[in-house]
């Protein structure tokens, strides 16, 4: 039976299935672990225990949540407008050049009420530099998206090296690190904010950041189902031609959506550079390009579930390096697999529990229905 | 219902004792796809050696069954048996082995290949290709002369016309033993010279032995080469006939179930002397990508109040017409004045302009373009129009008067079911022609574009689309009509133009068209037979 | 022989020889990747995944190798495992219709974390496989008469210092290009294979099954993998180390697009890539200090050489090559298209 023409309710399809897929992802997670002689369930405890029981957990696990954030928002919107950006890992890379070339250049001068603008400015201009070139390729030159973001990937992680190398490196320091930035560039982090309100936190690397992303999902909800821009741009991705159709330019969509998604991944920075490091460093964004898309995927391209699914990642993150150490066999290299795996099942094979659904629904669903 | 089908008339064109004579026989064959019955309780007896055509209109289930015949689609209830002998067909392999082969409407060929090497791919005799390619050679030119279906077989098939593509496709089921050959719309992107050419090949074939099944909408076609034929309507077989005990009329009758009233909707009066022209196309020239000309120095005019039917065989430029005058594409040369406005190679004007200046334009393709499957029927309402201020202000969508209008559209044009948040693809055709339909209207456009209004359509719908149209018309707006379905073009049209291979070939009156002018036009032979 | 030619020979022998040398060793990988990745893009199967697969390879080369002691073993070991991943691939990609990029990406990810799990459980160096003997790697094998070309200036040494002297899986890398070539364009499977990859309606209807082609092309195409991961990790070193690919991988795919999907080209592509690659190795710490007349000015070139411009090299290539700028990239006209009877 061909079951891929029958709609199901909004019910199975965005929560059932995507439960299911994550599901069939933990499944092989726990294989693994029993492979490697862990206790999957105790793994689970020491898990939860890092991400949010011990104090400073769940601010560790918040601010690998703003990340996933950014990143996963940047996935899904190019993925709306029918484009599929591997780049993340690259912008965001760039997006960090961007706010730390600013600061090493101004954060001397200006107070911080103007740096911390103008770095956010920078870090997601830059960000959709990086993928405005593989966008205006797709457009104009009709190279393929997927390839070229893989590329500029490779290639940003070149040029930083090199910058960070010979150029931006603190002079008479070894490793490949710029100076610190003026603290006029530091934005504030969670323990301080509350501690004004009389509230002792620990310190975590927990910053506004966070809330900064949160207001960029709303954003992003608002721009693809709420304006015209976004309206293009599901035009434009769904069918080339009913765009032309009905006058829009496929091609400026496709510019437009890279950019912005640029700019998202871009803005990794503002959290990880001047949220928590205060300097340029080597792979500050290593890994959170590439979660973004497990992330996009797994929130099935939807502000609500990237926050969702961002959390899972951040919890998974933090939980991760607990677990690390009251489990020496288990590394955080445990959580970029199961990353694969969530990316597998609720990725490629998103649909591979749908027909069975399918058909316990037309089995179960009440007679009365029957007709709709 | 099917009131004059029967088991036995299907019985009379057949000797049920004599099964060797048959080569095909399908019995009680059903197939759904979700809610649709595409085929239901199919009987079908196909003698060896004779040319069997299966006529219907567009989506009464020819292809459906064609395809469970080729082992495309397997059937929810039914026997198939080939020679006398059961057979289950399960994939094309299994139907090449049971000796049919298909020639595909679209071309099931690899442009990049040879054509000899598209012709043993799969049939080759050799695990490699020197030696296979050697074989087939030999056979081919064998086939070649028995058939004269010559063929450059050293040729890149992509560079071939299509009539020549579609010999390979003969030469390819040939070759694989066919003895029964299966056609699905072979001539609709032929040119008549080349339909002329393939009718020889199959009454060559024919007189070899092999059977041979035409499926097609065209009527004369029938009468000119079959010796019997079956009508399908709405997916299910209702008549099986001699070809020679019936006529286009009789099988016209049928596959619609109803007397074909064709209504005259042509206009009673003439226009006033002075009308001005909605559209007025001046000498204009459009090459394709590849750099072959497709509009050729077109010129026409289209009076407000009057409707122009464009006919013409699918593929001759009538699609690129309605790209260039609605803005789509830009031309290459050559002026267009719509409403007013003018477009040239240097000037173009963005569909979404013309909108604005009332030019509107109801698309050939409907699924491509004239909506987004994935949107709800609301925002597919207002595709093309989102930009005005009421449906998103500041650029913010206005949901709840995008909705309104959604609900309104469906009302005035009876859109079924009537839900403005349902996904647009759910609907069936003939209800997402009236979403587009009702858009494009309600603009209360000057100049209406329109193209194949009623491909794909129920009977139903179809008068309600046909009278929609004319009422637009009589309140002065200017009409350019682009259909393959000549019986529309005669129907609507106040005056008609033919086109063949992008230039203008003619122009009648509507009041003077009859079928077998536009016919001779549509080929171009009319010019040949003055000479 | 002329002085001056020998001279010319002399310095030739001391510059470009080990630089051709290194060229062949860290174009093997390349070359093998590239090759298996033909046959799966051929076939209409996007693979992003040959990073991963690779990586897998090589982990599980090392880890047979570190308890077992057989090369021959170990190479099987990685094949069996690379393999299974391309059959994860095809589980995605052709039976359920998946996005084949999303799969691609999801073998990578998996391969990148769970070589680690894994070796941090089983051999408790931080991700590392033990370090081997050579018994239980791929040796370097001595061509027949490297003494006597020896002392011939230029040929006999490129004979004797480039050519001899590497291990077995460098040259079955370059036999593979070759019999990919022969597989493609001469035999019937290669004619089912293009095909496939240009219309797999038009192989469907020719009565071939769409997806045990791409099948069969994805196991060569893990089969592939799994001795580029093999070399890595027991031949070219001495032990898997994590993430030792380093995007070769996704290098291989961009020689792979380089090379228009052609065996031949690739190789070109892969030898290029691994040129730029062998002498940034070689100019790695080299101070330059010269100066360049261009347009009238002089600009004095001083400092570290950039090696890693030099390493993007590939990258920024492909990318100009991708925008058409040099020639065009065609690719397979089925690509990336999950195969789908349904209209």
């Amino acid at each position: 039976m061909n079951t891929s023409n029958i709609e199901l309710p909004a019910w199975l399809e965005i929560v059932v299935i995507p439960i299911l897929n994550i599901i069939a992802a933990l499944f092989f997670t726990g294989l693994i672990m029993l492979v490697i002689g862990v206790n999957p369930v105790e793994a689970v405890g020491h898990l939860l225990r890092g991400a949010f029981g011990y104090e400073g957990g769940l601010g560790y696990t918040l601010y690998y949540t703003t990340n996933y954030i950014f990143t996963g928002l940047a996935v899904a919107i190019a993925f709306h407008a029918g484009l599929f950006n591997i780049g993340g890992e690259g912008q965001a890379y760039i997006g960090g050049l961007g706010a730390g070339l600013i600061f090493l250049l101004l954060d001397q001068y200006l107070p911080a009420i103007l740096l911390i603008p103008i770095g956010i400015m920078a870090a997601g201009f830059f960000g959709a530099l990086w993928a405005f070139i593989p966008g205006w390729l797709q457009a104009y030159r009709g190279s393929h998206v997927v390839i070229t973001t893989i590329m500029f990937n490779f290639i940003a992680s070149a040029l930083m090296v090199y910058l960070l190398v010979n150029v931006l490196i603190m002079p008479g320091q070894m490793s490949p690190e710029s100076r610190y930035f003026s603290e006029a560039t530091w934005i504030p982090q969670m323990h301080e904010v509350l501690g004004v309100f009389g509230f002792k936190v620990t310190r975590t690397p927990f910053n506004l950041s966070f809330f900064f992303a949160l207001l960029c999902c709303f954003f992003v909800w608002i721009y693809i189902w709420r304006t015209r821009w976004g309206y293009d741009l599901r035009t434009a991705g769904n069918s080339e031609e009913a765009a032309v159709y009905a006058g829009i330019r496929p091609r400026k969509v496709i510019v437009t959506a890279m950019c912005l998604s640029g700019a998202l991944a871009g803005l990794v920075a503002v959290n990880v550079i001047m949220g928590e490091s205060h300097r340029l460093l080597l792979n500050f964004q290593l890994g959170y390009g590439f979660t973004g898309i497990a992330v996009s995927l797994m929130g099935r391209n939807h502000p609500v579930g990237i926050i969702m699914a961002s959390l899972l990642f951040g919890v998974l993150s933090q939980g991760g390096l607990e677990l690390a150490f009251e489990i020496p066999q288990i590394t955080r290299d445990m959580v970029v697999a199961i990353q694969g795996l969530i990316i597998l099942f609720s990725g490629a094979l998103a649909l591979m529990f749908r027909p069975w659904v399918v058909r316990a629904y037309l089995k179960f669903k009440p007679l009365g229905e029957q007709h709709a | 219902m099917s009131t004059n089908v029967s088991p036995a008339m299907a019985g009379d064109t057949t000797h049920p004792h004599a099964t060797n004579d048959v080569a095909i026989q399908l019995q009680g064959i059903s197939k759904r796809f979700g809610a649709v019955r595409a085929n239901h309780d199919i009987d079908l007896t196909v003698k060896r050696g004779t040319i069997h055509g299966i006529v219907g209109e567009n989506g009464a289930g020819k292809s459906t069954l064609m395809s469970i015949l080729y082992g495309f689609y397997q059937a929810d209830s039914g026997e198939i048996l080939i020679n006398g002998e059961r057979k289950k067909i399960r994939s094309s392999k299994e139907a090449i082995a049971c000796g049919i082969g298909m020639v595909h409407q679209h071309f099931m060929l690899v442009d990049t290949f040879t054509v000899l090497e598209n012709i043993m791919l799969g049939a080759e005799t050799h695990s490699l290709i020197e030696p296979s390619a050697n074989d087939a050679r030999g056979a081919l030119q064998a086939l070649s002369d028995n058939y004269q279906l010559s063929l450059d077989i050293d040729a890149m098939t992509g560079k071939l016309p299509v009539g020549e593509q579609q010999r390979c496709e003969i030469l390819k089921a040939l070759y694989r033993k066919a003895e029964i050959l299966i056609l699905d719309e072979p001539t609709g992107v032929l040119t008549p010279q080349e339909a002329d050419q393939l009718f020889k090949v199959l009454d060559a074939l024919r007189k070899q032995g092999v059977t041979v099944i035409l499926i097609t909408h065209k009527l004369r076609e029938i009468m000119d080469i079959t010796d019997s034929v079956s009508v399908l309507r709405r997916g299910e077989m209702v008549a099986h006939l001699k070809t020679s005990d019936t006529n286009s009329q009789e099988l016209a009758e049928l596959m619609v179930g109803r007397e074909l009233q064709v209504q005259d909707f042509r206009r009673k009066t003439p226009l006033p002397a002075g009308t001005e022209n909605g559209i007025e196309v001046v000498d204009l020239s459009l090459r394709d990508a590849q750099g072959k000309l497709r509009l050729d120095k077109v010129s026409l005019q289209v009076k407000r109040g009057e409707i122009l039917g464009i006919a013409g065989v699918a593929g001759n430029g009538q699609s690129k017409l309605l790209e260039v005058l609605s803005g789509i594409t830009s031309p290459d040369s050559g002026t267009v004045v719509i409403n007013g406005h003018t477009i040239t190679a240097d000037k173009p004007i963005n569909p979404r302009q013309l909108r604005e200046y009332k030019v509107n334009h109801v698309p050939e393709d409907r699924l491509k373009l004239g909506l987004v499957k994935a949107f709800t029927a609301a925002e597919s309402s207002v595709l093309g129009y989102l930009h005005q201020e009421k449906f998103s202000w500041r650029g913010l969508l206005q949901l709840s008067t995008i909705k309104n209008l959604c609900k309104k559209l469906m009302e005035n044009f009876d859109v079924r079911p009537g839900n403005p948040n349902l996904k647009s693809a759910s609907f069936s055709g003939g209800n997402q022609q009236k979403l587009i339909l009702a858009r494009e209207l309600e603009k209360k456009p000057e100049v209406l574009l329109i193209g194949q209004p009623t491909r794909g359509v129920d009977i139903g719908a179809i008068e309600l689309i046909h009278q929609r149209i004319v009422a637009m018309r009589d309140t002065g707006c200017a009409v350019l009509l682009v259909s393959v379905e000549l019986d529309e073009i005669m129907a609507l049209s106040d005056r008609i133009i033919v086109m063949f291979e992008g230039r203008v070939v003619g122009e009648l009156n509507g009041a003077d068209a009859d079928k077998a002018t536009l016919g001779l036009m549509m080929a171009n032979a009319h010019e040949s037979d003055a000479a | 022989m002329p002085d001056w030619l020998l001279a010319i020979f002399n310095v030739l022998d001391d510059a470009l020889l080990p630089t051709m040398d290194a060229t062949l060793r860290v174009s093997t990988p390349l070359i093998l990747c590239a090759m298996a990745g033909l046959f799966s893009e051929r076939s209409g199967i996007v693979d992003i995944s040959l990073e991963g697969k690779m990586l897998a390879a090589a982990f599980a080369a090392g880890s047979v190798a570190a308890v077992s002691g057989s090369p021959v073993l170990s190479l099987l070991a990685a094949i069996m495992v690379s393999v299974s991943l391309a059959m994860v691939h095809g589980f995605a990609s052709i039976t359920h219709r998946g996005d084949q990029v999303v799969s691609g990406l999801a073998i990578n990810v998996l391969a990148s974390g769970l070589t680690v799990v894994l070796g941090i459980a089983w051999f408790r160096q931080g991700g590392q496989t033990p370090s081997l003997d050579s018994s239980a790697r791929f040796m370097p094998i001595d061509l027949p008469f490297v003494e006597a070309a020896q002392s011939i200036p230029f040929f006999g040494r490129l004979y004797s210092e480039v050519l001899s002297g590497h291990n077995l899986l460098v040259y079955v890398g370059f036999a593979a290009v070759w019999l990919t070539w022969w597989v493609v364009y001469r035999t019937r499977f290669g004619l089912r294979l293009r095909a496939v990859g240009e219309n797999p309606l038009a192989v469907d209807t020719a009565g071939l099954s769409v997806g045990k082609l791409r099948f069969s092309a994805l196991v060569i195409c893990g089969l592939l993998c799994g001795i580029a991961g093999t070399y890595l990790a027991i031949a070219q070193n001495a032990a898997f180390v994590k993430d030792m690919t380093a995007g070769q991988g996704y290098i291989a795919l961009a020689a792979l697009i380089f090379g228009k999907w052609r065996p031949l080209a690739a190789l070109l592509a892969c030898l290029m890539f691994g040129f730029l690659d062998a002498i940034a190795i070689r100019l790695q710490g080299v101070n330059v200090d010269f100066s360049l007349s261009l347009f009238g000015n002089v600009w004095p070139i001083k400092g570290e050489v950039p090696v890693q411009l030099i390493q993007s090299l590939p990258y920024v290539l492909t990318v100009v090559l991708l925008a058409g700028f040099i020639g065009r990239a065609i690719a397979p006209a089925a690509i990336g298209v999950p195969f789908s009877k349904e209209r």
